[in-house]
């Protein structure tokens, strides 16, 4: 029953969320200071993450491969598969959910405790359009954190096969380009879109609806990711068997 | 009400007619079970620092989350001059909401946002104003709060007693009609709290508002109160002014009022005296 009521509620607050808009210009200043915090500010960890674990799978791909005949271009394209279908789209996302959820919720969470939220509804503002909307916004631009991570990623695979000793570059470069379907690109965005959705919103509704003060803050935190994560995997596997299948 | 010939006129002894900005008529809010408000009616005059005291639990911040549309009553009706709260619809609730200033219990300052900024919020929300014009105001606030030199900084860098100035500085930078205060002393030391009650009852005066304190602190009721609004379990068991409340006989009152030593020791001076 709670958890039909929370479904509910979350649903109610999207439609708040578009609801009677703040002014333009604040609304503007507030999407590029979203902008700032969530997607520029989450660059660093990303590339991090992406150029290293592209370094894993090619090398993983590299020492499982005993067969002498399996071509060593097999490393580029693995490298590839795994970055564009499920590591750059969820596998980020998922992190993502910790970095940039945790901060939505406990951000929120604090206003929540400070009566802050009191203070945007006593002054007649909207504050779900005032605080989540922006968020929103901003999250549309997650797919060109999802490519840099993409490019990264195989320029990591690459890096490490390469200059690892496991493959040519020429060899990486032809697995890289073989059996290349351009709809795995528009399938990885799509689910970028809607992931980054869910990050903006899921995060939002926990730290927006939450009572208490500072510990509760720390729980919806947690909340926070757990829901965010499953929500992502679930939807991946939805969107995967919509698109894909 | 004496006398109503619409919602918001009362007709005195001395048959003058006083505007009363907010009237609350028979307001009953509950949650699940629990009757907080048991049908409460009073009335909140203009220029005036009108208090809402009890004890902790008595229904003194529901109500003026009611007066302020963040709950809405079972039953009941709460009229701003002659619109009731109920029969508003939502863009209607937002422009009543623009001429509310509200200072809450912990200040609710956006600590993201420096003071200037705090202050400036109402103006760039609600105001076409050029940003020299809504500078000039944001000063013009700050100064009549005596912190006209910490506008360049954040919430955190300021002292509690600052940071209600600067929530009183932000709630009347729009030039508002009604003036909600929660708990405006709480957190606060003798001198410091003095300093906002009086603040609070100067600008009532100087800006011919209604407002409304929540409190229960005895020096603010001694300090401010213009009208004393009793509440004990949901219901309003007493009303007067801060000079009334100290020669009353209604036992809640007295037991509320010289609960405190120092109180005991007033109220034996005066019935000796």
């Amino acid at each position: 029953m709670k958890y039909l009521r929370d479904i509910g509620s979350y649903f109610l607050m999207i439609k708040k969320v578009f609801g009677s808009f703040t002014k333009g210009s604040v609304l503007r200043e507030l999407i590029f200071k979203e902008i700032d915090d969530l997607i520029i500010g989450s660059l660093g960890i990303v590339a991090f993450i992406s150029f290293f674990v592209g370094g894993v799978i090619a090398l993983q791909t590299a020492i499982n491969l005993d067969n002498p005949l399996i071509p060593k271009s097999i490393i580029g394209f693995a490298t590839r598969q795994s970055i564009i279908l499920e590591f750059a789209p969820t596998f980020i996302s998922i992190i993502m959910a910790g970095k940039v959820g945790s901060f939505i919720t406990s951000s929120i969470g604090s206003m929540r405790v400070t009566e802050q939220i009191d203070a945007l509804e006593v002054m007649g503002i909207n504050s779900l359009n005032y605080l989540v909307f922006p968020k929103i916004v901003a999250m549309m631009f997650y797919p060109l954190v999802i490519a840099l991570a993409m490019f990264l990623g195989i320029s990591g695979g690459f890096i490490a096969g390469v200059y690892g000793g496991f493959t040519s570059a020429t060899d990486f470069a032809i697995g890289l380009q073989d059996s290349f379907e351009p709809f795995h690109l528009v399938y990885a965005f799509l689910k970028t879109f809607v992931f980054a959705f869910i990050i903006a919103t899921v995060p939002s509704w926990q730290g927006y609806y939450m009572k208490g003060g500072a510990l509760e803050v720390g729980k919806a935190s947690t909340n926070s990711f757990v829901w965010t994560s499953v929500l992502i995997i679930l939807s991946n596997y939805v969107v995967t068997q919509l698109l894909l299948s | 009400m004496d006398e109503c010939t619409d919602h918001t006129l009362k007709l005195c002894s001395n048959s003058t007619l006083i505007k009363l900005m907010i009237v609350v008529k028979d307001v009953k809010k509950r949650f699940g079970e629990e009757e907080i408000l048991k049908g409460i009616s009073t009335t909140f005059e203009k220029g005036k620092t009108n208090l809402i005291i009890g004890q902790s639990g008595s229904g003194k911040s529901v109500l003026l989350k009611c007066l302020l549309g963040l709950f809405t009553p079972e039953e009941g009706r709460i009229y701003y001059e002659d619109k009731a709260i109920q029969d508003m619809n939502d863009d209607q609730q937002r422009e009543l909401r623009e001429e509310i200033g509200m200072l809450f219990q912990g200040g609710a300052l956006f600590d993201s946002m420096t003071i200037e900024e705090n202050v400036m919020f109402p103006l760039r929300m609600f105001t076409n104003q050029s940003k020299s014009e809504r500078m000039e105001r944001v000063y013009n606030v700050l100064e009549r709060v005596n912190l006209e030199d910490s506008g360049k900084k954040y919430p955190a860098e300021i002292s509690g007693g600052m940071q209600k100035r600067v929530s009183i500085a932000r709630a009347i930078v729009n030039k508002p009609k009604y003036l909600f205060c929660d708990e405006p002393n709480s957190g606060l030391d003798p001198k410091t709290a003095t300093v906002i009650d009086n603040l609070i009852q100067e600008i009532t005066h100087e800006f011919n508002i209604t407002t409304v304190v929540v409190t229960h602190d005895m020096n603010s009721v001694m300090e401010i109160g213009e009208q004393i609004n009793f509440l004990k379990n949901g219901l309003l068991v007493w009303k007067g002014t801060n000079d009334e409340i100290f020669r009353t006989d209604n036992k809640d009152v007295t037991d509320f009022v010289y609960s405190s030593d120092l109180f005991k020791k007033i109220r034996k001076v005066q019935l000796e005296s």
